[in-house]
């Protein structure tokens, strides 16, 4: 029909001009030489000031690396990559020690991105801020924010430290809690985990460090928010999150990038943990720069997330709302270990253009009774290629053990593809798994419909877009399902005639 | 309020529509009677400016302004209403975040203040109540799993909330028990008065008796071949369609 076509060509029209985060700081900036060798390593250890097991510990996963190949299997594609020619490191030149001596034109980047002015004043260090968590009924989020290949500021620190939670720079955590960070790092991700994640092993910079100590439950958002400024770097960051015994957390990460013609790359690894009942969430609104209508430029995003349910009764949530990127490649998974832990995996990824994103999660139930749930909504436009894989594998010991999966894609326009991969591995008679899965497109009806309502037609896709996605977004904390809901309908900008 | 002249118009090619004179004055409440195939829906998707249906002579007045310029969306928040035959299902979209982002359309073009989430229930609500229809009916998704006749009093309480200039009523009635069709009735009746119109498109006599029209026009082969007072609808009734397409061809 008609206001298909004129979707379609809308959809294809949209340049980089809807990409409002695309600005560039500028800023002095430290950088170690470009390319990677073992000398490379050295310098990011060196820069960090690690301790000697932690240099070790990078060289075996850069000699491991040495050893891989690129993964081929996942349905994206792109030139090589030469890891050479990038910098694996850059940072501000005056990495500011306090809060207070953020440099200003880091305030102003922040500022741009939309983080709360009432943050701003708590990242540049306003007396008493941070002691009041409820002003103005919203509650107070705490940020991390990581800009290239460091952490440059981190909020609400004191205020968490009440509470024994430790929210800080990986590179931080390294020094004040040493003991911690060597007994966790590596072990959910195996620094020769893949291709991307020996990289990270090798080379990473920084990233957000969580530790929530026994019975607590975490008093506000923890977020991190990265931001890959410098021209031909990567970024490289490793987050690690532990929930001891009985705690709670919720945790956020966003992230941009400015526009560039080049491919930068973006290759992180996540850890979390999880002991006897504890919980954690973890939500994602990826908006990484996508390139532009005709697939010039934009990151590669090739991120290795997992979760370890250890505990009993454990359980990990993740969310991810995934708009940009030029190409997506993750799959944030749950090892069940711990007798009825739970994982848990809600997810909206949107191409448009010529974005590219295979994604989805992989629920390893180890321990009895184990459940996991997974809900993909898979949206793509103009040439956009989606793809779901996933994985559900349940051991012969995971008596009781239950998968409900529901996969759906939405089509817009008949220049794009959505694909669904799923694998089942069912090795337990008691074991229950099930799989849904729907493909449609947003019929003409439905926007004639919603336009004789006076709703606009770049509305109406919005609207229904989001009814589309209601389910994952509901599981995003509050203060950012808004923005996430905004987001999407910002993805898709130019889909009216 | 409405005038169309020499209208004719085509879908998929194909002649709908051939040269159909007509006008509601403000106030006034019109029937449109006809067999199956006579073009009644068409002429309602052309006054709401659905794509494909392509207007390929004549013209549409509303007020001073010519319709057939406008996108669907101006026409709705320019006082033009459309209660859809087969009402569509929107999944996810809460019914409430739907309609209250329809009145504040609407409510912004005529330049009165957003209604907030707090005051559109308490205005839906009280809605509901007349129409018989379920609080919970507001937090389902946009028709999903509604029946027939809840479909038909969603768009009924669509069209009292946004209280359009002009309603087109697409055989609002089929399908509907005799209970629901009073609800219906009494909906439309309730928005009577000067500013208001309504073309009320229908296969049968039923709907009005409660609906009493000030005028009733027989459409045939894409043409008004019979107009006349409320009793023509009577006369249709005992003698069927045959008679008068046969007298006009």
């Amino acid at each position: 029909m008609a206001a298909v076509t004129e979707t379609i060509e809308a959809v294809q029209s949209v340049t980089e001009s809807g990409y409002k985060w695309g600005f560039e700081t500028d800023i002095e900036m430290d950088f170690a030489p470009k390319g990677l060798n073992e000398d490379i390593v050295r310098f990011i250890s060196a820069k960090k000031k690690e301790p000697a097991w932690l240099l070790e510990w990078r060289l075996k996963a850069y000699r491991h690396w040495l050893t891989m190949e690129v993964p081929h299997w996942a349905a994206v594609s792109h030139p090589p990559i030469d890891f050479q020619d990038a910098f694996y490191y850059a940072a501000p030149k005056q990495g500011p020690k306090s809060l207070d001596e953020v440099d200003p034109e880091l305030l102003k980047t922040y500022a741009k991105l939309g983080i709360p002015l009432k943050e701003q004043a708590i990242l540049a260090g306003v007396e008493g801020a941070g002691d009041s968590p409820s002003e103005g009924g919203r509650m107070p989020i705490a940020v991390d924010a990581v800009f290239d290949s460091v952490s440059v500021a981190t909020s609400y620190k004191e205020r968490l430290a009440k509470d024994g939670i430790v929210f800080c720079a990986i590179s931080e955590a390294v020094q004040t809690h040493p003991e911690l960070v060597q007994q966790y790092l590596g072990s959910v991700v195996p620094q020769g985990d893949n291709f991307y994640a020996a990289l990270n092993s090798a080379v990473f910079t920084d990233g957000s460090f969580v530790y929530i100590p026994k019975g607590v439950k975490c008093p506000m958002e923890l977020s991190t928010y990265f931001r890959i400024n410098a021209k031909s770097t990567g970024q490289f960051e490793r987050t690690l999150i532990i929930a001891d015994e009985g705690s709670t957390v919720s945790y956020l990460e966003g992230c941009t990038a400015p526009m560039r013609d080049e491919n930068q790359l973006h290759a992180a690894v996540v850890e979390l943990v999880a002991l006897d009942d504890a919980s954690i969430k973890y939500s994602t609104v990826q908006n990484w720069y996508p390139g532009d209508a005709e697939g010039k430029g934009g990151i590669y995003n090739f991120v290795t997330k997992r979760a370890a349910c250890r505990g009993k009764r454990s359980k990990v949530s993740w969310t991810q709302v995934e708009t940009g990127s030029a190409i997506t490649w993750k799959y944030p998974s749950c090892i069940l270990i711990g007798d009825d832990s739970v994982g848990e995996f809600y997810s909206v990824a949107i191409t448009n253009n010529r974005q590219q994103a295979d994604t989805g999660t992989k629920m390893f139930h180890i321990g009895q009774r184990t459940r996991s749930t997974i809900v993909s909504k898979g949206i793509s436009a103009g040439h956009g290629q989606n793809t779901y894989r996933g994985l559900v594998k349940i051991s012969p010991k995971a008596s009781g053990a239950r998968n409900f999966t529901q996969c759906d894609s939405l089509l817009i326009g008949d220049q794009c593809g959505a694909h669904t991969v799923p694998y089942i591995e069912n090795r337990c008679m008691t074991a229950k798994v099930e799989h849904e899965a729907t493909t449609s497109r947003i019929a003409e009806d439905q926007l004639f419909y919603c336009r004789s309502r006076g709703l606009t037609q770049e509305d109406a896709v919005g609207m229904i877009v989001n009814g589309f996605c209601r389910e994952v977004l509901k599981e995003l904390p509050m203060e950012f399902a808004v923005e996430a809901q905004k987001l999407l309908q910002i993805s898709l900008e130019g889909s009216v005639g | 309020m409405l005038k169309i002249e020499n209208l004719h118009a085509t879908v998929d090619g194909k002649q709908i529509l051939n040269g159909l004179n007509l006008t509601i004055p403000s106030g006034e409440i019109h029937a449109i009677m006809g067999p199956n195939g006579s073009g009644k829906s068409t002429l309602s998707y052309v006054l709401a400016g659905r794509e494909g249906y392509e207007v390929t002579e004549g013209s549409v007045t509303f007020g001073e302004v010519d319709l057939l310029a406008m996108e669907p969306e101006e026409r709705a928040v320019a006082g033009v209403f459309l209660a859809f035959q087969a009402p569509v299902e929107l999944p996810g979209v809460g019914n409430a975040n739907f309609l209250r982002t329809a009145l504040n359309a609407v409510r912004r073009a005529k330049g009165e203040a957003e209604i907030d989430a707090i005051q559109f229930l308490k205005l839906a609500r009280a809605r509901m109540k007349v129409l018989n229809m379920p609080d919970d009916m507001l937090k389902r998704p946009v028709n999903v799993g509604f029946s027939g006749g809840e479909k038909k009093r969603n768009e009924m309480l669509q069209m009292a909330l946004l209280s359009p200039k002009l309603a087109l009523l697409d055989e609002t009635d089929s399908g509907l028990d005799i209970d629901a069709l009073k609800l219906v009735s009494d909906t439309v009746n309730s928005l009577r008065g000067p500013d208001f119109s309504a073309l009320v498109i229908t296969h049968y006599q039923r709907l009005l008796t409660h609906i009493v029209p000030d005028r009733v026009h027989v459409l045939s082969a894409g043409r008004i071949v019979k107009s006349g007072g409320p009793e023509l609808a009577h006369e249709l009734e005992a003698s069927g369609y045959g008679a008068i397409q046969d007298a006009a061809a």
